[in-house]
């Protein structure tokens, strides 16, 4: 067989040692995909599951409830969650605090990064829309603890609009009122309130000298 | 007589989903089908419940055998039918079964498929969909038929009724009434089994709900069980409110440690904390019920004030320690100590107590121990060894079951409700369906003696032994007689543990039961208590119910342990103890699980400041206060071991933790190998093991104590006798930690009969003053009409009536009573 084939002529012959770089020299032309990571920082895809975030109520208020079904959904185990009472008693007379609307919230949430897959099923069973998923993917660290996430870091920031709880809910609402969007950013008096709490939060520790 | 249902013979026999089953007549259709494995779906149909028929969902649709042809056989069967031509489905809960029925359920009838769905469908109409906030959200049988026998649908699309949530029935019992289905299980369980119809359907229609009396809180001591039984999450417990789901929870079986019923429970713990218990089926224990102390009473341990390391007292202050220095040092004083006592306490596993005895013998060379951290008697101690020790169930002893189907059974210085609550509900049990005849020997009718339908045998205390011996004559008042009568046709005498305090009762309760062949039953209080004298944690029996004066029982314990020879003379009782360390015959205790305050010492430090104390607690007590050194030991969930409830039946439990904290038997273990002693209790296996190599003894059982009852002491003018018990919820320190529990227990009252009180000038609700040898209390008055005369009853030791610790008195001390105010 091998004696049948052709001579590929004389041209060739003369261009094949440089051959290879033609495709070195047409791709000099194209569009560069790399990606100039960390120094340029690109968007992801709409949808990528990347960082959790505890999502806030207009008004502040955390939308978890504390249910703990995206523990019980989560398939690497990565959720902790633990639940507590919101409790209306003045925070003078011993009162915890109110920190989301309703009876129940989430006192303790952890997500472990090191478990967790991103595979979103979390998202999927969070009743109350509290968990979503962030674009936010830059999730390396060179210690286990600090990829234990807590309720602190995932809480989504204060928007305009919200005061950080415990604050109680709007007056005159129910619980079912915010679901139906009837709460659209924080009261002068849940304002008055917060104010009112941090106010005698900075007071407390001169109180004690004297 | 007895009347035991002959079952064998009373069977129909019925096809279901086209399955034969033969069951007992009188079944109901629901039982019938789980017999033949066919799950029909229910919400208000509860085994231990009287049927109601209330929620509708266990419909079933029943064909029966047609009449009798001409030649005698039942002609074709016919549907049972409501509207002509339409087949009515029927509650299979509430329908008994019959011959040659015919039963369909979902599994074969579609029209009953669609049925069931239908009322499921209107069930879930106002039933809020709250799931992730509900603490029964994963546990929930409304939840699961939901998914099994609902639709995925609800045509339903007004808005639902919603209620303020949630009502307090109790301080530990919370109310969510939209959530309720109307299944009527918590009231009938109210009603028929506890005996406290505090709570009831109220209103009507869509506004239909569990309501409490507005007078009468719901302060039942049973009230839990009914958040256990709810179908929905419509009753929760305020103590587990929101603290967990019912996935993240790691359930362990466990018995409770808070009386000698012995209830089968399960604790369900997350990551080393207890969360809740629960009551486990035991059908010849507790049933499927517990009281609301053994399911909420578990928070002592995390109360923030645990032992966790040992402590040695140096320059008079505790202060923390390794284990070997602390050890060195317990070896050391206790070495140097001319004479050693052991303090066992009542609460300890039978495990522990048996590593104490040994400890006592082997080590310290005594038989100076005792478990009766109450008041006791010598009396008591030989009854305990003439009619206790050693008997249990396979040996013949009363049992739950034999109270079920006793004809009469006699209470004998006993509260049940109080002091053995799960006694109280099996009595109660046997009132309501086998008309058993309850009498009590007592100065007082409790609520609890109404309960079970009891009659009160009135007897001021100090007076049970005269009364007792009056039932043996059979002459008396007509009750007396009567209970003499009923006694003498078989029946079971129940003796409580404070008994003990009156001379000569507990020989006339044997003398009693030997006259009538009655059957006789010692229930005390504790839960350790049994298992400590089987375990030879008494000054005059060594383990097995041997007899410290028997050589040859002597000799065979002696073997088991290696040991050339045991001490031979009884040792001191609980009281003894305590005189010898007050005169400083004893100059050693080692003290496990007691308070001084039990043992009616007000002045502790006269006792165990003299003395070198090492004390194996878990928690500061007025005995650690004096204590040398202390080793930390383990509470119940912490460890395993075995409790021997009040019928001599071992209940044996894991630990639910896993914590560094060891049990007594451990701590002793190490205490006696510093001392140079091997004692062989590393482990619970090891012990156990040796408990049942060593077995019961076989030598002659000694003789009821004949002790002749005491003369009355006379009252004087003024005076009152005083009559007392602990309540089951109090002041007790394994109820710490848990404020929604004690909010539930009962407020401390004066009891008086109504003659006495009309002679004092008293009336119902006067505050009054009751001056005891040591101080006084301010009470409330409540006239009973059922009651000894010139008798006062105040609990033992709840808040506002102290009397263990401020008072250092007991029962049949004379005190006086004056109405509070007056001088």
């Amino acid at each position: 067989m091998a004696d049948e084939q052709k001579s590929p002529g004389f041209f060739a012959e003369l261009f094949a040692p440089i051959a290879g770089f033609g495709v070195t020299f047409s791709t000099m032309f194209r569009k560069v995909v790399t990606e100039e990571y960390p120094e340029e920082k690109r968007p992801t895809a709409r949808r990528f599951h990347g960082r959790h975030q505890l999502n806030r109520h207009p008004d502040g208020l955390e939308k978890c409830v504390g249910c703990e079904l995206c523990a019980w959904a989560c398939p690497a185990d990565a959720i902790l969650v633990e639940g507590a009472t919101n409790d209306d008693t003045p925070i003078e007379d011993g009162g915890a605090g109110r920190f989301s609307p309703g009876e129940r919230y989430g006192r303790v949430y952890q997500i472990n990064y090191l478990r967790c897959i991103f595979c979103g099923l979390c998202i999927e069973a969070c009743p109350t829309r509290a968990l979503t998923m962030t674009n936010f993917y830059e999730l390396a660290d060179n210690n286990r603890a600090d990829l234990i996430f807590t309720k602190e870091q995932l809480l989504a920031p204060l928007q305009s609009g919200m005061v950080q709880p415990p604050h109680p809910m709007v007056e005159g609402l129910e619980e079912r009122d915010y679901y139906l969007g009837a709460v659209t950013a924080a009261t002068d008096a849940q304002r008055a309130h917060v104010e009112e709490q941090s106010m005698r939060h900075t007071q407390e520790p001169t109180e004690e000298v004297h | 007589m007895t009347t035991t249902p002959t079952q064998a013979t009373d069977l129909v026999t019925l096809t279901i989903d086209g399955i034969e089953v033969s069951v007992p007549k009188g079944s109901l259709i629901i039982r019938a089908a789980e017999e033949a494995g066919i799950e029909i779906p229910r919400f208000c149909d509860h085994p231990s419940l009287d049927p109601v028929g209330a929620c509708r969902q266990c419909l079933v649709e029943v064909w029966m055998p047609g009449p009798p042809g001409p030649d005698g056989t039942p002609s074709e069967a016919r549907q049972m039918q409501g509207p002509p031509g339409r087949m009515k489905p029927q509650a299979s809960c509430t329908m008994t079964v019959a011959p040659g029925m015919v039963v369909k359920t979902q599994v074969t009838s579609e029209a009953i498929d669609k049925a069931q769905q239908g009322v499921m469908e209107l069930l879930l109409i106002n039933h809020p969909l709250d799931c992730p906030v509900c603490d029964k959200g994963g546990e929930c049988p409304l939840q699961n038929q939901a998914m099994s026998a609902g639709r995925e649908t609800s045509r339903f699309e007004d808005s639902k009724r919603t209620y303020p949530k949630p009502v307090n029935i109790s301080s530990q019992v919370l109310l969510d009434r939209e959530r309720c289905v109307l299944c009527a299980r918590c009231t009938r369980f109210s009603d028929q089994v506890a005996g406290d119809p505090f709570i009831a359907l109220v209103e009507r229609g869509a506004l239909q709900q569990v309501g409490i009396y507005e007078e009468q809180p719901f302060e039942s001591y049973f009230s839990g069980n009914t958040v256990q039984i709810c179908p929905v999450g419509a009753l929760t417990g305020a103590a587990y409110r929101f603290r967990s789901r019912p996935f993240d929870l790691v359930s362990t079986p466990s018995v409770c440690e808070h009386c000698a019923s012995g209830c089968a429970q399960r604790t369900d713990h997350r990551r080393g904390t207890i969360l809740r218990r629960m009551a486990q089926n035991d059908p010849e224990v507790n049933g499927e019920w517990n009281c609301d102390k053994g399911r909420w009473a578990f928070a002592y341990s995390s109360v923030g004030d645990r032992f966790e390391f040992p402590m040695v007292r140096e320059n008079g202050e505790l202060r923390v320690a390794s284990w070997p220095e602390a050890l060195r040092v317990a070896a050391a004083g206790l070495g140097h100590a001319n004479a050693s006592g052991v303090l066992v306490g009542g609460r300890v596993s039978a495990e522990d107590a048996y590593a104490y005895a040994k400890f006592a013998r082997q080590v310290l060379g005594t038989n100076d121990i005792d478990f009766r951290a109450r008041p006791h008697s010598a009396e008591e101690a030989d009854f305990l060894a003439a009619s206790v020790v050693g008997t249990g169930p396979q040996g013949g002893a009363v049992t739950y079951t034999d109270l079920g189907s006793a004809s009469t059974v006699l209470l004998l210085g006993f509260e049940p409700e109080d002091e053995s609550p799960i006694v109280f509900l099996r009595l109660r049990k046997a009132f309501r369906k086998n008309k058993t005849r309850v009498y009590a020997v007592s100065p007082v009718a409790s609520r609890g003696l109404a309960k079970m339908g009891g009659q009160l045998i009135a007897s001021a205390p100090g007076t049970e032994a005269e009364v007792i011996a009056a039932i043996k004559a059979g002459r008396g008042s007509k009750r007396v007689e009567e209970a003499a009568a009923a006694l003498a046709e078989g029946g079971v005498i129940l003796v409580g543990e404070r008994l003990a305090t009156v001379p000569g009762a507990l020989s006339a309760a044997a003398a009693l039961a030997e006259h009538t062949g009655a059957r006789l039953a010692w229930v005390p209080r504790r839960a350790g208590e049994r298992g400590a004298l089987e375990a030879g944690a008494f000054p005059t029996l060594l383990p097995g119910g041997r007899l410290v004066t028997d050589a040859s029982a002597r000799a065979e314990v002696a073997l088991a342990w290696d040991l050339a020879g045991l001490p031979d003379t009884p040792g001191r009782d609980c009281a003894g103890i305590v005189a010898a360390l007050r005169s400083g015959e004893l100059d050693g205790v080692v003290i496990g699980g007691v308070d001084p305050f039990d043992l009616g010492i007000g002045d502790a430090d006269a006792v165990l400041g003299g003395a070198f104390v090492v004390s194996l607690e878990q928690r500061p007590s007025a005995a650690t206060a004096y204590a040398d050194v202390i080793l930390p030991v383990a509470t119940v969930a912490e460890k395993s071991g075995t409790f021997v409830d009040w019928e001599g039946r071992p209940r044996s439990f894991e630990a639910a933790l896993t914590t560094t904290y060891v049990s007594d038997y451990r701590a002793l273990d190490m205490l006696a190998d510093e001392m140079g002693h091997f004692l062989g209790c590393r482990t619970q296996r090891e012990v156990a093991d040796e408990m049942t190599s060593l077995g019961a003894g076989t030598g002659p059982r000694p003789t009821a104590p004949n002790v002749p009852p005491a003369e009355p002491r006379q009252v004087a003018d003024g005076h009152l006798v005083l009559a007392t018990w602990r309540h089951l919820l109090d002041q007790g320190s394994m109820q710490d930690g848990e404020p929604f529990l004690a909010g539930t227990a009962p407020r401390a009252t004066a009891r008086v009969s109504a003659t006495t009180a009309q002679t004092l000038g008293l009336a119902d609700g006067d505050e009054v003053r009751v001056d005891l040898v040591t101080g006084a209390c301010v009470v409330a008055l409540v006239t009973i009409s059922e009651m000894a005369d010139h008798v006062i009853w105040l609990p033992t030791n709840s808040a506002g009536s102290d009397l263990r610790v401020a008072l250092a008195t007991e029962g049949g001390d004379h005190v006086f009573v004056t109405k509070d105010g007056d001088a």
